[in-house]
């Protein structure tokens, strides 16, 4: 009775993990989360039977044990050398069990099977107060890297190792259905892989604490098969579309005047320095090709869910919003706090221009 | 007299507030501690209860994320330093010295200091709400979110300099508690007799001593980072961040520790009483605790699985921490051999014990869970690791804390607990705290962060957050229960007797509450559970001796009080402001502190006049 309500409660617990949403660890569709998962359910079960066993033996001992009218004192037992024995070896036989996958596991996620020494991808990604930047090798040139923000691209099937790094504070990469995370730590080389099994768009998260707006540094990966991902990081590689309406010139004007170009650049192409050191990027993302780009500012949608192609309605609607008002949508954030049309208000953006500036930043294909 | 006396002489039998603000008396200190940090603990649930709130739903607008991020740093640091550890400091206080048959602790003076000087980083803590803001980098601090350009308020600096505060205080208190236990012990109670809350305290008192010293390096080097403009964690000049982190948790885990062995001594006094049978496994017990203690040192990186240290290290701290669930296990299983065949009482404090034991069980699941570092990489700074604590440091410390509050309550105030209101404290409690808790391991392995502000609907992480929300209302209203119930029966409960529930240890064959010295004549141990052994008369030698009738009084010499320990944690206090503010200031407490010092070496033991009153 007491065994089989308690399966009915770990049966609700499984039921609750409910695998389709967003972030879940168990709707795992690459490798190192599938491994990671895995070990879990392992270890879920010997704690299901761990549970089932003490609470059981808990509860019935409530009930069998209670003191009644008139009860003496008990036996007075001081311990059975015996099944103490029992009782401490046989946890140490169960973990030892469970130790094996672990250790395995440890090793399986601390190299991607095809290492960027012998021609694996390799993506260098880089935390910033409160977004990602990501930068992938030129196809054609060595020299030169291809720098993106909040949005990652990977070829499926393919295994990809990110090297981390952290321009402030630590920050933490992960894709829950991808792989478990590992932390971006200023001054030190850390490094992740992952791989996805099949096409679709995941979400990311920042999950080490990193100040204000810990809680709106998100992104997206979006998993395409080889062609795709080449002919979109050929596409990125280009120099950004010259507007040509009015609106936009307008636009591109305001972009310098104002003073965005001195933390946003509109090239996406960053040279290594001559001894093939990485240099540090702009302040604030790259925006060459930024209206190609389903997430905004690391934490607004510019599609529907699960769609890799943003929708102009909803990017110009966040647009707006963001320029408009970037501390109400991410309190905390650097433009908002040093850039001169936000901090004097003699130049504070009008309306007017602002309609420029989004439409400049849409023609940014 | 060969010393020149000190012109102000000691406090002669002060009343009212003199009377508590100059004691030595461990039992009295045991209650301010115990009622000081209960409000504390009340500010730390009202910060728990405003997160909640903003977590209620998706994009709650309740507080800013500014001040969510002070809400939950110093809930996180309340919780530890200023509730868990002096609840438990309570318990040193008021039990271990009648539990090993002493009149008082070694150093009374020094134990008035300890007090004296938590308080005084306690108010250097929570006042920093009220001074331009509290500290918001998290408990664990994390370079270099602390450093001066990311964080030039001075809510850090409030919040290193408490933290130095408080570390004086728990070493006071720790190094008393050590000479106490090794020299005060009552002829006969050798260490294998000692109740088992004692060895806790023994226990834990050590790791303070040793863990301590490690997060004063960090916080001083913190300090001076941001003093000085040096570099320790300075990322621009080159310093590494993850040197605090792994400073942070030599001391961290072992305070872990710190936190739960004092729930476990007080369950483990408590089960056996209930239960009317002696602890199973005694020695097993022990040695477990003592195994706990020492592998506490070797497992402080699985707080840092995600930092990259490397597969070697992390496989080795994944087996030690693995390794670490084995002696956790042997005391809940040896638990469970102390009320099996036992003839149990469901009293409050053994369901609250029980449900310790419950709760702590289901930590101790999820804690092997993410002590597998593969399996932790997806948990970790997830809300599963928050279930994971809650259940180990509410279902487990606080719940036993709570038991213990109830099992010692007619001993500290000589009256009877309301036994209807105590067990319907501990099911609003438990079902409160299990609705508010469970529901974040779902939240966790749904891949929801820690210490977000705010998250996006779509998310699928709605519902049990605001079942989550809805439980923690249950459990304050199961804390107000608790205080209803505290404060009502104090005032006019049923007076109780010395030995309530026919207590097996020693603090229960003197009156409640105790006469000022404890003991009216320091007893013979012959027996583990001596008093039970005396009461069932199965002794080898001697018979129950009586507390006393309170005649013996002028026969007892008990030191006076004493105004320097409060002089010499002010001239701390001060210092902490001064190290904020000001050096100057800083120099006026110091000036303050050595007289305190000065004065409290040439106190004289006794007031000479006091000596002729008793002649009289």
């Amino acid at each position: 009775m007491l065994v089989l309500a308690m399966l009915t409660i770990i049966g609700a617990i499984a039921l609750a993990c409910t695998p389709s949403h967003n972030q879940s660890t168990f709707d795992t569709l690459g490798p190192v989360a599938e491994n990671q998962a895995f070990i879990f359910i392992v270890i879920f079960w010997v704690g299901a039977f761990v549970f089932v066993a003490v609470e059981g033996a808990l509860i019935y001992a409530v009930f069998k044990f209670k003191r009644r009218p008139g009860d003496g004192d008990p036996v007075q037992v001081h311990g059975n050398t015996r099944l103490e024995i029992a009782w401490t070896i046989a946890p140490i036989i169960i973990l030892i069990i469970a130790a094996v996958p672990t250790v395995q596991g440890i090793f399986y996620a601390a190299e991607a099977p095809i290492p960027p020494s012998e021609g694996g991808l390799e993506v260098d990604a880089i935390g910033h107060q409160w977004w990602f930047e990501f930068r992938y090798p030129h196809p054609d040139n060595p020299g030169e890297q291809i720098v993106f923000a909040n949005e990652l691209h990977i070829p499926v099937g393919e295994p990809v190792t990110f090297n981390l790094g952290s321009v402030d504070v630590i920050h933490s990469l992960w894709v829950p259905k991808l792989a478990g995370k590992v932390d971006m730590i200023p001054n030190n080389d850390n490094s992740l892989w992952l791989q996805a099994d099949e096409p679709g768009v995941f979400f990311g998260q920042c999950a080490e604490f990193c100040g204000v707006s810990h809680a709106n540094m998100k992104f997206k990966v979006v998993a395409e098969s080889r062609s795709e991902f080449d002919a979109w990081l050929q596409s990125q590689s280009q120099s950004a579309f010259e507007p040509a309406e009015p609106l936009a010139v307008q636009g591109k004007e305001l972009f310098k005047s104002a003073g965005c170009t001195g933390c946003h650049a509109t090239k996406s192409i960053m040279k290594l320095s001559k001894d093939g050191k990485k240099l540090p990027g702009r302040i604030g993302p790259n925006l060459t090709h930024m209206a190609s780009r389903i997430n905004l500012v690391a934490m607004l949608d510019n599609t529907e869910i699960g769609n890799a192609e943003p929708n102009d309605y909803m990017l110009q609607r966040n647009l707006k919003d963001w320029i408009s008002n970037p501390e109400e949508i991410k309190p905390g954030n650097i433009m908002s706090a040093q850039a001169a049309v936000y901090t004097d208000p003699s130049k504070a953006l009008e309306e007017h221009e602002i309609d420029a500036l989004v439409a400049y930043l849409l023609t940014l294909k | 007299m060969t010393t020149v006396a000190f012109p102000i002489p000691r406090p002669k039998h002060p009343t009212g507030v003199w009377n508590w603000i100059t004691t030595i008396d461990h039992k009295k200190i045991g209650v301010l501690y115990g009622v000081t940090a209960f409000l504390l603990f009340l500010t730390g649930g009202l910060e728990a209860l405003l997160i909640r709130i903003q977590l209620a739903s998706p994009g709650h607008e309740f507080v800013s994320p500014e001040v969510y991020n002070q809400l939950f740093t110093m809930h996180g640091t309340t919780m530890i330093f200023l509730a868990i550890m002096p609840l438990s400091a309570a318990f040193f206080n008021f039990v271990v010295p009648l539990q090993i048959g002493a009149r008082d602790v070694a150093f009374p003076r020094l134990n008035a200091f300890s007090y004296w000087t938590f308080l005084s980083g306690a108010i250097i803590l929570k006042l920093s709400w009220f001074l331009g803001g509290a500290t918001n980098a998290g408990w664990f601090g994390y370079a270099p979110l602390t450093s001066m350009s990311q964080n030039p308020g001075t809510g850090i600096d409030f919040w290193i300099i408490s933290l130095q505060v408080l570390g004086v205080a728990s070493l006071a208190a720790s190094f008393n508690f050590i000479v106490t236990i090794i020299n005060m012990r009552a002829p006969g109670m050798s260490f294998m007799r000692l109740p088992l809350f004692t060895w806790m305290t023994f226990l834990t008192a050590i790791l303070v001593v040793l863990a301590f010293p490690v997060i004063t390096v960090a916080l001083i080097e913190l300090y001076f980072d941001r003093a000085f403009g040096m570099n320790f964690f300075n990322v621009i000049n080159g310093g590494n961040p993850v040197l605090w982190q792994h400073l942070f948790w030599v001391f961290g885990h072992p305070e872990v520790y710190i936190l739960i062995l004092p729930a476990m001594g007080i369950v483990s006094d408590i089960i056996p009483t209930f239960s009317k049978k002696p602890l199973f496994g005694y020695n097993a017990i022990v040695l477990a605790g003592a195994i706990i203690a020492f592998m506490g040192w070797m497992v402080w990186s699985h707080h840092m699985f995600t930092v990259g240290l490397g597969p070697i290290p992390v496989t080795v701290f994944t087996l030690t921490t693995m390794a670490i669930a084995v002696p956790t296990g042997v005391k809940i299983f040896n638990w469970m051999g102390t009320i099996w065949g036992g003839s149990m009482d469901l009293r409050t404090p053994m369901l609250f014990a029980l449900g310790f034991i419950a709760m702590f069980t289901i930590g101790g699941i999820s804690g092997v869970m993410h002590s597998m570092a593969s399996s932790d990489a997806q948990q970790q700074d997830t809300y599963f690791i928050v279930a994971h604590i809650h259940y180990v440091l509410f279902g487990g410390a606080i719940f036993a804390i709570l038991a213990g509050i109830y099992y010692w309550f007619p001993k500290i105030t000589g009256r009877m607990y309301n036994e209807t209101l105590g067990k319907l404290n501990f099911w609003v409690t438990f079902i409160g705290f299990n609705i508010a808790f469970f529901p974040q391991h779902f939240l966790g392995m749904d891949g929801m962060p820690r210490r977000i502000y705010t998250y996006s609907e779509g998310m699928g992480w709605d519902l049990w957050n605001m079942v989550s929300t809805i439980g923690a209302l249950i459990l304050g209203a199961g804390m107000l229960l608790f205080m209803h119930n505290i404060v009502r029966s104090w005032r006019k409960g049923e007076l109780a007797d010395g030995d309530p529930w026919d207590g097996r240890t020693l603090e229960w064959s003197i009156p409640s509450p105790p006469p000022e010295y404890n003991f009216a004549e320091i007893p013979t141990v012959y027996d583990r559970d001596d008093w039970w052994a005396k009461k069932r008369g199965n002794v080898k030698h001697g018979v129950p001796v009586s507390g006393g009738s309170g005649e013996e009084e002028h026969s007892i010499h008990m030191p006076q009080p004493s105004y320097w320990p409060l002089v010499v944690a002010l001239g701390i206090c001060i210092i902490g402001y001064g190290l904020v503010y000001s050096y100057t200031v800083a120099t006026v407490g110091t000036i303050i502190g050595v007289i305190g010092v000065y004065a409290w070496s040439f106190e004289p033991v006794n007031d000479p006049e006091d000596e002729d009153d008793a002649a009289h």
